[in-house]
């Protein structure tokens, strides 16, 4: 039986995650469906349609899906479920919030945060903060899965898929969004950015944050924060990386002033290369970093930016 | 409003954990456990509300084996009025937890449940979204802010790109983030008052739901270690390095 992918957008823009979700819904070896569901989503669904390797993109339109709901979005998914498989969603905030109702309804025990998929039934799972691999296997008659997008290589953008509509009829939204408060930012998309650069408590400020800003915008990176920076007001919320924020998997992680607490970890483990910058030789990121330099953060990263742009890093950003 | 509060004994946040040599699992012999620190904010989230004049009742419910009366002491502690603890011994599923809770929501009859957005130790973060989908309860996960209202609530979420704020009608499930208030730490008289509370022991049989697991555990690793790298000297030499990945990924 085929599986279905759940389409991530926001704005109507395709989420970038939603690539890797799909390579990870090929790996179970059936046919894939993506499904995106929402109400102005014509260009979701052309983006979605020129993913690779997919059978069809199925586009529900309801004013009930305008924005994403739990109650919504597994509602319709329950519908469309006894057609398949496995369900399968990424695991930022939709995923977490629809896929386990949904199980639920379907009286069977979800999978989630997958960042390994052995065979279609056999997947690992991080636990405890990402200290521990949970093997597990589910001999259930249908799967229903949660994707770490980070954990896969996204498919290519050569495909061509057809698009078909899905009844969304009787779909209601039981509760009511009053307002949307987003981040206004240019940088990268964190949770699939090729370079992060990170900052901790010690920045300071939301004005010392500006500089980590800055180096990020030098090197084309996305900006994360640990709690203690975003609970201290420097940082808006969803620049949390870590257990309990975003998990990321950078090809480089650059942490600035950041201790290294294990639910910070937790969020980098994915991270190919990282690079600790700290006052305190001792600090656990330090101490698992591919290199790290000693210093004082305020004097290090100005000179940093200047010396990236003398080796002809980034040209055109604002650094 | 009554106040119904799922709270989980976990191991201490603070312990570095251990994977048991035999990959059966994380070692939780002779290690300290405490109440999971979002169930924390979701037991102080239902006392303020009900020093708000807006609640008149708060019930804990948690299911483990007979230890976990110390985290329903510790919320009674901070000002929940009863506890319920469902007995057992065996691993019990998220699943299985959910249609547990259920249970005790269909007997107390709850305006609203709170519960943590994640277990730090499964870190399934599943069950209020599990428990609103077996009731058919409208559900706002990982809570940052509560308004209660006339028959409704106003709740802020940690979403992807920010922050949302809905309104849902009564009754609700709330999961809280930790961003939702400072949980107080209860002071001795409290404590002291606490084990005069009703705390009613149940075992899980009595309830006459299948918990048996539907996921195997086939095996439990340590993640990759990361072995140690250098200490650079001056900012010169880490500009290099920095620039050199750049151009490596530029490659690609
Ligand atoms: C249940 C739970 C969940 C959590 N989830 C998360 C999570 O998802 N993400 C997360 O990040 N945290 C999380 N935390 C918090 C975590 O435990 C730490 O408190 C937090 O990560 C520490 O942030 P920090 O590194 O900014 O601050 P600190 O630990 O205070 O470290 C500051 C570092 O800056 C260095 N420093 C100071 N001054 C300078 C300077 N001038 N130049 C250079 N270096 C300097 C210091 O040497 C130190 O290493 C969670 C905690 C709990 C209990
Ligand atoms: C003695 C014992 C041994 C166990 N051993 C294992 C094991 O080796 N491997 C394994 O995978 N699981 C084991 N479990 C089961 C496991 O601890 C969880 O109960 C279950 O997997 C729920 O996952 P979670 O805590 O991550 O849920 P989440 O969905 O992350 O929890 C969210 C919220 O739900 C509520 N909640 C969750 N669980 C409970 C509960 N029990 N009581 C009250 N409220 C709750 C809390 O408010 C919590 O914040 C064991 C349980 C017991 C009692």
């Amino acid at each position: 039986m085929a599986t279905l992918v759940l389409a991530d957008h926001d704005l109507g823009q395709l989420a970038p995650a939603t690539a890797r979700v799909v390579a990870a819904g090929l790996q179970l070896g059936a046919p894939v469906d993506v499904l995106v569901a929402g109400d102005d989503v014509d260009k979701v669904a052309t983006a979605a349609a020129a993913l690779e390797g997919m059978a069809r993109v199925r586009v529900a339109r309801s004013a009930a899906l305008a924005t994403p709901s739990a109650e919504a979005i597994s509602a319709l998914l329950l519908k469309l479920a006894p057609e398949y498989g496995a369900i399968v969603a990424g695991s930022a905030a939709v995923g977490r919030d629809v896929i386990p109702r949904l199980a639920a309804g379907l009286d069977l025990m979800p999978v989630t945060d997958i960042v390994a998929i052995h065979a279609a039934n056999r997947f690992d799972r991080p636990i405890y903060a990402g200290n521990a691999i949970e093997t597990v296997v589910s001999n259930q008659t249908q799967q229903v899965l949660t994707i770490r997008a980070s954990a896969f290589r996204p498919v290519g953008q050569g495909g061509s898929a057809p698009v078909e509509q899905v009844d969304a009829g009787g779909i209601a939204a039981v509760t009511r969004l009053l307002a949307a408060h987003r981040t206004e930012s240019d940088v990268p998309d964190l949770a699939t950015a090729q370079i992060v650069v990170g900052g901790g408590v010690s920045v300071g400020s939301a004005e010392g944050f500006k500089l980590i800003e800055r180096l990020a915008h030098r090197l084309g990176a996305a900006v994360g924060a640990t709690r203690a920076a975003v609970d201290a007001g420097y940082a808006p919320n969803d620049w949390q990386v870590g257990q309990t924020g975003k998990i990321i998997a950078p090809d480089v992680y650059i942490a600035v002033g950041i201790s290294g607490a294990l639910q910070h970890l937790a969020g980098i483990q994915g991270a190919k290369k990282i690079v600790a910058i700290n006052t305190d030789p001792e600090a656990p990121l330090v101490k698992i970093a591919d290199v790290a330099l000693i210093g004082d953060l305020f004097a290090v990263v100005p000179e940093l930016i200047e010396e990236l742009a003398r080796l002809g890093i980034g040209g055109q950003a604002q650094g | 409003m009554k106040i119904l509060v799922a709270v989980k004994r976990v191991v201490d946040h603070n312990v570095r954990i251990r994977v048991r040599s035999d990959s059966s699992g994380v070692e939780t012999d002779n290690v300290r456990m405490s109440m999971n620190p979002f169930d924390k904010h979701a037991v102080e989230a239902a006392v303020q509300l009900a020093e708000a004049g807006k609640a008149d009742e708060i019930v804990i419910v948690s299911i483990g084996p007979k230890q976990a009366n110390d985290v329903i002491l510790t919320a009674l502690a901070m000002g929940a009025h009863r506890g319920v603890l469902i007995e057992t011994n065996e691993r019990v599923e998220t699943l299985a937890v959910a249609k547990l809770l259920k249970a005790v929501a269909d007997e107390e009859k709850p305006d609203l449940i709170l519960l943590g957005k994640q277990a730090v130790d499964d870190d399934s973060n599943h069950v209020g979204q599990m428990l609103a989908g077996l009731l058919g309860w409208p559900q706002a996960t990982f809570a940052s802010e509560i308004k209660a209202g006339e028959g409704g609530l106003e709740v802020t979420r940690e979403v992807d790109y920010g922050r949302a704020t809905i309104a849902l009608p009564l009754p609700a499930i709330v999961t809280a983030d930790l961003r939702l208030n400072t949980p107080r730490n209860a002071a001795l008289p409290m404590v002291m008052k606490a084990r005069q509370k009703p705390l009613a022991v149940r075992p899980v049989a009595e309830f006459g739901i299948d918990i048996s697991p539907r996921l195997v555990i086939d095996k439990v690793s340590p993640p990759a270690e990361r072995p140690g790298g250098r200490q650079v000297a001056d900012t010169a030499e880490l500009a290099a390095f920095i620039a050199g990945e750049v151009k490596e990924l530029e490659a690609l």
